[in-house]
Formats: C-alpha cells, sequence, structure tokens
C-alpha cells in the first residue's frame, strides 16, 4: 500500500520539527538551565572562597611559644588563644601591623566566670560585686595560667551555695570541720583528693543521741528510730529541718 | 521575498547563528564553574563524596558565655544586629511549678540577665542551637528556586544568587536556624563554617568554645572526634519524630529541650 503524498510530507514536518526540539534541548540550551549541579557548584565555590578570620588553635603557637606552653599546663589549657584574643588571621599573616585585642578590663573575664545557676556545677565562678570590687582580674589572676593568688581558707569561697543553705539552719555554728576532713591537696585539685563525709548513724549519735551532752540538740532513740536507714537518707544535714 | 525564500535563508542563518550564540553560553558555563567541572572538589586534595559533616553538642558542658555566637558573627560577617544569628545558645529554666522557661542569651550577650529567684528553680543549664544540617532537610525540600541544597559532604548551603527571598524556608525550618539578612534580602544560616572546613580547620564556634562543649568531624571517618563523641556519650537529636535527620548530636539533653 502507497502512502497519500500528503501523509509523507506532513510526516517529514514533524520529523524536522521533532529533531529541532531535540537539538535545542540536547545542544543549544546550556546546562545549567536545566541542572542544578551548575548553580550549586558555583555556591560551594563562592562559599570556600570566603575569608578566614580565625587562624585556628595552633597558629599562635611559633612565635608564643612561651605563652603557649604556661597555658597547656594550666586550667585554660582547653581554651584556643582566639576565644579571649579575638579573630587573629589577620595577626597571623602580618604580626608587626595587626594586633589582636587582649582584654584587660573587668568586663572580660565575668563573661564566662561570673555567678550563673545555669552554669555547670564546679565550673569557677564569682560574684561580680563582692570578689575584689572594681579590681582588674590580671592584676591577681593570669590568664595564661589562671590559678587563685592565694588558695581560699574559707569553704565558703567555692562552696558558697552550701554555705548560704547552712547559715539559715540550726546547723549555723557548725564549722564545716566538725563533719568534713579536707586534706590539703583538696584545696589544690578539689576534684582528686574529695573531702571526708560522716559514714555511720553513730556520728550524728555523737549529739543527737539520747543521754548525749549537747543540750540543745533534739534527741533520737539511735537504736529504734529510723530503721535501717542512714541519717542523711531523710534528713539534709546542710538544712536538717528542711526535710523533717 | 516568498515564503519559500524565507524559510531557506532562516534555516541557513539559523545553524551558525545558534552555534555562536551556544559557545557563548558554554563559555559563560564554564567561567561559573570553574575548571574543575560542577561536581568536582571545591578545593585542591578534596574529595566532598568522602565527607559527611556532623556536630556533637554536650550540653553539661556549655557554660553559656556565646562566645560560639559572637565567633560566628565574626568569622562569617553576620549582620552587627544582636537578633541575627546563624548559632545562638538558649538557656532553659525548669521551675519547681514544672514550666520551663526557655530565654535566647545570644539577643543580649552583655546585659543583665533575667533575674532568677533560685528556690524556684528546680533545674537550669544552657543549650548552644544552630542549623542541624539535616539529611533530609525541610527547608531544601520546600525552596521553590532550588536555592538551597545539600552538597555532597552534607552541608545544607543557600545559594544567595538565585534565592529570591520568599521565606518560605524559614518557616519550614522546625528549628529556627534560619533569618532574613536584610543585606542580601536573601536567607541565611549556619554553612558549619564550610569555609573552613574545606581546609582542615574547625569551625569557628567549635575553635572558640572554651569548655570543649562542641565537637565538629566527619561521620564517615572511624577516627573523627565526633565518632568517638557519639560512642561515649548517650545521644539525641532535636525532634527526631519529624524525620529529617539532623546531624547536631546532643549529648545529655534534657526532656524539656525542644
Amino acid at each position: 500500500m502507497k502512502l497519500p503524498e500528503q501523509v509523507t510530507r506532513i510526516a517529514v514536518v514533524v520529523a524536522l520539527v521533532a529533531t529541532l526540539a531535540l537539538l535545542v534541548r540536547f545542544v543549544l540550551i546550556p546546562r545549567a538551565y536545566f541542572s542544578t549541579a551548575v548553580h550549586q557548584s558555583a555556591t560551594v565555590r563562592r562559599e570556600v572562597a570566603r575569608p578566614v578570620n580565625f587562624a585556628g588553635a595552633s597558629a599562635c603557637q611559633d612565635c608564643h611559644a612561651e605563652e603557649w606552653e604556661k597555658k597547656a599546663l594550666g586550667y585554660h589549657k582547653g581554651l584556643a588563644c582566639e576565644t579571649c584574643h579575638g579573630p587573629a588571621a589577620g595577626h597571623a599573616e602580618d604580626p608587626m601591623s595587626v594586633k589582636p585585642f587582649a582584654p584587660r578590663d573587668r568586663k572580660f573575664c565575668p563573661v564566662c566566670h561570673a555567678y550563673d545557676a545555669a552554669r555547670p556545677t564546679g565550673f569557677p565562678q564569682i560574684n561580680t560585686e563582692s570578689h575584689n570590687p572594681l579590681k582588674p582580674c590580671i592584676t591577681c589572676h593570669n590568664p595564661h595560667d589562671p590559678v587563685p593568688p592565694e588558695t581560699p581558707k574559707e569553704c565558703a569561697a567555692c562552696h558558697a551555695q552550701i554555705a548560704r543553705t547552712v547559715a539559715l539552719s540550726a546547723h549555723a555554728l557548725l564549722p564545716c570541720a566538725t563533719c568534713h576532713t579536707a586534706s590539703k591537696e583538696h584545696r589544690i585539685a578539689p576534684r582528686s583528693a574529695l573531702p571526708s563525709k560522716p559514714q555511720t548513724r553513730e556520728f550524728c549519735g555523737q549529739c543527737h543521741a539520747g543521754g548525749t551532752a549537747n543540750p540543745d540538740a533534739p534527741k533520737v532513740e539511735l537504736a529504734s528510730h529510723g530503721g535501717g536507714y542512714l541519717c542523711w537518707q531523710c534528713h539534709y544535714p546542710h538544712l536538717p529541718e528542711g526535710r523533717p | 521575498m516568498n515564503k519559500r525564500e524565507f524559510l531557506k535563508k532562516g534555516a541557513i542563518a539559523f545553524i551558525p547563528a545558534a552555534a555562536v550564540l551556544q559557545a557563548l553560553m558554554r563559555q559563560a558555563e564554564a567561567s561559573v564553574a570553574g575548571a574543575a567541572g560542577a561536581t568536582g572538589s571545591p578545593t585542591p586534595g578534596y574529595e566532598p563524596r568522602d565527607h559527611w559533616y556532623g556536630m556533637g553538642i554536650e550540653v553539661e558542658k556549655c557554660i553559656g558565655c556565646n562566645r560560639c555566637a559572637e565567633a560566628c558573627k565574626a568569622e562569617n560577617d553576620v549582620p552587627p544586629e544582636p537578633f541575627f544569628f546563624r548559632t545562638w545558645v538558649e538557656r532553659y529554666t525548669v521551675k519547681q511549678s514544672g514550666e520551663t522557661e526557655v530565654e535566647c542569651i545570644s539577643v543580649n550577650p552583655r546585659g543583665e540577665r533575667k533575674a532568677q529567684d533560685e528556690r524556684e528553680v528546680l533545674r537550669s543549664f544552657f543549650v548552644p542551637k544552630l542549623c542541624n544540617h539535616c539529611a533530609h532537610a525541610p527547608c531544601v525540600q520546600v525552596c521553590p528556586v532550588g536555592a538551597t541544597f545539600t552538597t555532597a559532604d552534607g552541608v545544607v548551603l543557600v545559594d544567595s544568587t538565585r534565592c529570591i527571598g520568599c521565606r518560605y524556608c524559614i518557616q519550614a525550618c522546625p528549628y529556627g536556624a534560619r533569618f532574613f539578612n536584610h543585606r542580601t534580602n536573601t536567607a541565611d544560616k549556619c554553612t558549619f563554617c564550610y569555609h573552613r572546613v574545606v581546609k582542615g580547620l574547625l569551625p569557628a564556634c567549635v575553635e572558640v568554645c572554651p569548655t570543649q562543649a562542641r565537637v565538629f568531624g566527619d561521620l564517615r571517618s572511624k577516627a573523627s572526634r565526633l565518632v568517638r563523641f557519639q560512642r561515649m556519650n548517650k545521644i539525641n537529636v532535636l525532634k527526631p519524630a519529624l524525620n529529617t535527620e539532623p546531624k547536631v548530636y546532643y549529648a545529655q539533653l534534657d526532656g524539656e529541650v525542644r
């Protein structure tokens, strides 16, 4: 069977248009018009080209070896230099004309070390109003090796929260050493040399058992009171009347 | 000129004109994409496909000093107004009554924090936050022009030349990690300091954190600090029920944190 001429002609036209469309789509239109890869790689390139402002932890070491070694042995060993001195990539490239920030006033250190209840327990914190007011921190503490200039003699210097609680309790007049013995090492390395705590019911019984000398202390019969529990499982010794 | 002649001449003129046009466009494309091609490495010797970045945050270690947010601003040229930030720190206060108060301390970093009556506080802690660089990022899904995307190494970036500033991604992010940069009139967000990371440096917030509450690493490397962090801690992510698969991993995360 022979196709009519008008059908062959229209088929040629259709084929031509289809070829042209495919040519335009796959050859003439640049890939950036339909593929995301091109503009994404351009974005990545733009991001990578951005300037670095923080030089990184090891960049300071070569010139400032003395400070670096001092810091590496102190409590601030985990801090990068740029935590306090600010971005210093410019200084690393041109040490003479670009000088990094050096905090010297009293505003800077309390950003980390002012008391805040949300800060983790054991993190050194001060009350800025009562801790040597108006004195810049660096007059007593070397920020590269920040040990207290003199280890505090009072327990309350570190255990302020407990001291405040005890002050309101019936145990207010008892010195901490009545119940705790702290070795000298506890002042230098508080967590590796923990002070002692009372271990037995008889320890509290020295004041609170029937027939003992102290007339002001409430008396209980040690043998029958509280069953097998230890005293501080029910009574908080720093605020004993708080949990009757 | 009759119709037949016009079509003939037109066809003859079309092919070379189109070829020239196409060559010009190819050239422009090449200059945009650079020599390494569309999917190649951004810096020599760096293969994005070998990496998959994430961050670990140890909530217990955060002291709420806000140095991370400040360093981020210094590194990434974030607008100076206090309410623009790519990373920020929240203070959670759970009261005796059971209610939880959240305060973003990055808004007013040096000023007075909200006074707390300590007798009412049950527990209180800081939570640093940033873009979670989700493996299934809602912001990437919703972008109508494909301006935001995930790189081969798992970092969600914004193409500021393509972004039309419709703010749909800001609405879509369940973590509130995006903001509208009024300078560029585009959406802006944390890039994990991509320009530092590809050079082997740490992100600025991780670099300056004084207590190592933030850990950055490559999840594809067995020896990375982040993999060790995941091995040594009980890990949680924010809003796991949304199946966004965030890549910011929190240790010791309180159930109150949203």
